[in-house]
């Protein structure tokens, strides 16, 4: 796989044993001797450490926070001056249609911006930052930094054993921290529904911190077949799945994330790419709606199963975006866009699977309660 | 034990052919998580599918190794399909099958050509 990028742990992976897979351009590893099933239930139990390197950090700074912040909103209909020093939010570029071009976790680091983009996307989303900010807000993709995330219930007591600051932090906070000797910026978020961090780190000392980390007991190597189904059963999006340029965030049901200040009324309203459309979606409503689905057999039912709103016959009235089994849940889980009348929790809906209709309700997300450190 | 390029293994009991995947191809499978039985009393073609494997990364099919009728099913796999992983080659077994032409198992393999061609 030698055409593909390695991330600065990419020989360890190789030398634990993971199996390596293409993803978005990286060698990553998709599992390791554990296995997925394994690998993710140890990740609720104690706790997982994910690289996620190949995902892109930038660094945005200007003249001052207020400048990058509303120089950024301009790009986000999220509220971007409101965020707290030391605080984290999640993001979306939206397009002109109002569809999302991809979705990011941003942290405000004194009067710097922080912003962690999919790997996927992350070319795109530089361009689009040195295109769509004013020349005073410079954009710096930090391509000497590693990160990684430890995520379940064990971490806490991990990290906090290598710095007590760690301890003050809750959900969504950012902090530099000292672990195992190495300076690292950490925030208290990640992507599973478990508690947990996500720690950036200079590339040439992350596998030293890492095999620091793995001695920890309870701390394991998860792949990104476990990261999937931990993110899905904790109703999570996955971009280009769940949510792409063609979905918007009310569609998406994210409509907790663009806060009261961007949408109609508020003192910041509008002002970032396809606002009229999105905020046409807040004040009229959607024609589909992103859901949870749990197949009522044992069958999973992944991503393109068309859905039904009838046993026979019938129409076409969705499809699944993300599904798969849910280890924690002990049985098949899913997500899809469903037209809106549709979309009620308890709703009896049909998918094909294999020429045959299955039964599949919609169902709250997330499947498995958040454990997140308030 | 004879085995097939599709990673099935088939097993003589009783005058039927006990077939199962082969333990190389549950490790590629991965954690096995939903199996489809066929009902039993079936014909089946060899190359039908007739059973559907789902692991945590995808769905596979087993085909029918040879002409003939599908006798029993092991419905055990329905319940814990883990055990595809567990014991593949043993009680992880999916159908019996009776063989209408036994000259199809000629082309089969033995347990060392096999080892030979997953090698």
């Amino acid at each position: 796989m030698s055409e593909f990028a390695q991330t600065p742990l990419h020989d360890m992976h190789v030398e634990l044993g993971a199996k390596m897979v293409p993803f978005a351009g990286y060698a990553m590893p998709v599992q390791y001797p554990m296995g997925v099933l394994k690998e993710h239930l140890h990740t609720r139990a104690a706790a997982g450490l994910f690289d996620v390197s190949h995902m892109g950090q930038v660094i945005l700074s200007g003249p001052s926070w207020e400048a990058v912040a509303l120089a950024f909103e301009a790009l986000v209909p999220m509220d971007v001056l409101g965020l707290e020093d030391g605080r984290q939010r999640y993001g979306l570029f939206t397009n002109d249609a109002g569809g999302i071009e991809d979705d990011l976790m941003f942290a405000r680091r004194g009067d710097d911006l922080f912003v962690v983009v999919n790997a996927a996307c992350k070319a795109e989303d530089v361009a689009r930052m040195r295109a769509g900010l004013p020349d005073e807000i410079s954009v710096t993709e930090l391509t000497d930094r590693a990160l990684i995330a430890l995520q379940g219930p064990r971490a806490a007591a991990v990290i906090e054993d290598q710095d007590v600051r760690a301890a003050e932090m809750r959900f969504m906070d950012v902090a530099d921290l000292a672990l195992c000797g190495h300076a690292v910026w950490a925030s208290r978020s990640g992507y599973t529904g478990e508690d947990g961090f996500e720690i950036s780190v200079a590339a040439d000392e992350a596998e030293t911190l890492v095999r620091s980390l793995l001695t920890h007991h309870g701390v394991a190597p998860i792949g990104l077949g476990a990261r999937d189904s931990l993110r899905l059963e904790a109703g999570l999006c996955l971009y280009g799945h769940d949510i792409d340029a063609m979905t918007g965030p009310v569609e998406a049901g994210l409509t907790w994330s663009v806060q009261k200040i961007r949408r109609a009324g508020g003192a910041r309203a509008g002002g970032f790419p396809g606002a009229d459309v999105v905020l046409d979606a807040f004040a009229n409503g959607v024609a589909r709606k992103r859901v949870g689905l749990r197949p009522e057999g044992r069958a999973p039912m992944r991503e393109g199963v068309q859905l039904f709103d009838a046993k026979e016959c019938g129409a076409q009235i969705g499809t699944v975006t993300s599904g798969g089994f849910g280890p924690t849940v002990e049985g098949p889980v899913a997500m899809g866009y469903v037209t809106t009348e549709h979309a009620e929790v308890g709703t009896r809906i049909w998918g094909e699977v294999r020429g045959k209709r299955l039964a599949v309700d919609v169902a709250a997300l997330p499947f498995v309660p958040a454990n997140f450190k308030r | 034990m004879k085995f097939t390029e599709e990673h099935e293994w088939l097993r003589e009991e009783d005058g039927l052919m006990v077939v199962g995947i082969t333990t190389h191809a549950a490790e590629q499978l991965g954690d096995v998580v939903f199996v489809e039985l066929p009902d039993d009393g079936i014909t089946v073609s060899k190359d039908e599918e007739v059973v559907v494997i789902e692991s945590v990364k995808a769905a596979s099919d087993i085909l029918a190794p040879v002409d003939g009728e599908i006798v029993e099913v092991n419905t055990a796999l329905t319940d814990n399909p883990g055990m595809v992983n567990e014991d593949p080659q043993g009680e992880a077994w999916f159908f019996k099958m009776s063989v209408s032409d036994a000259s199809q198992m000629d082309e089969f393999m033995d347990e060392a050509g096999y080892k030979k061609f997953i090698a």
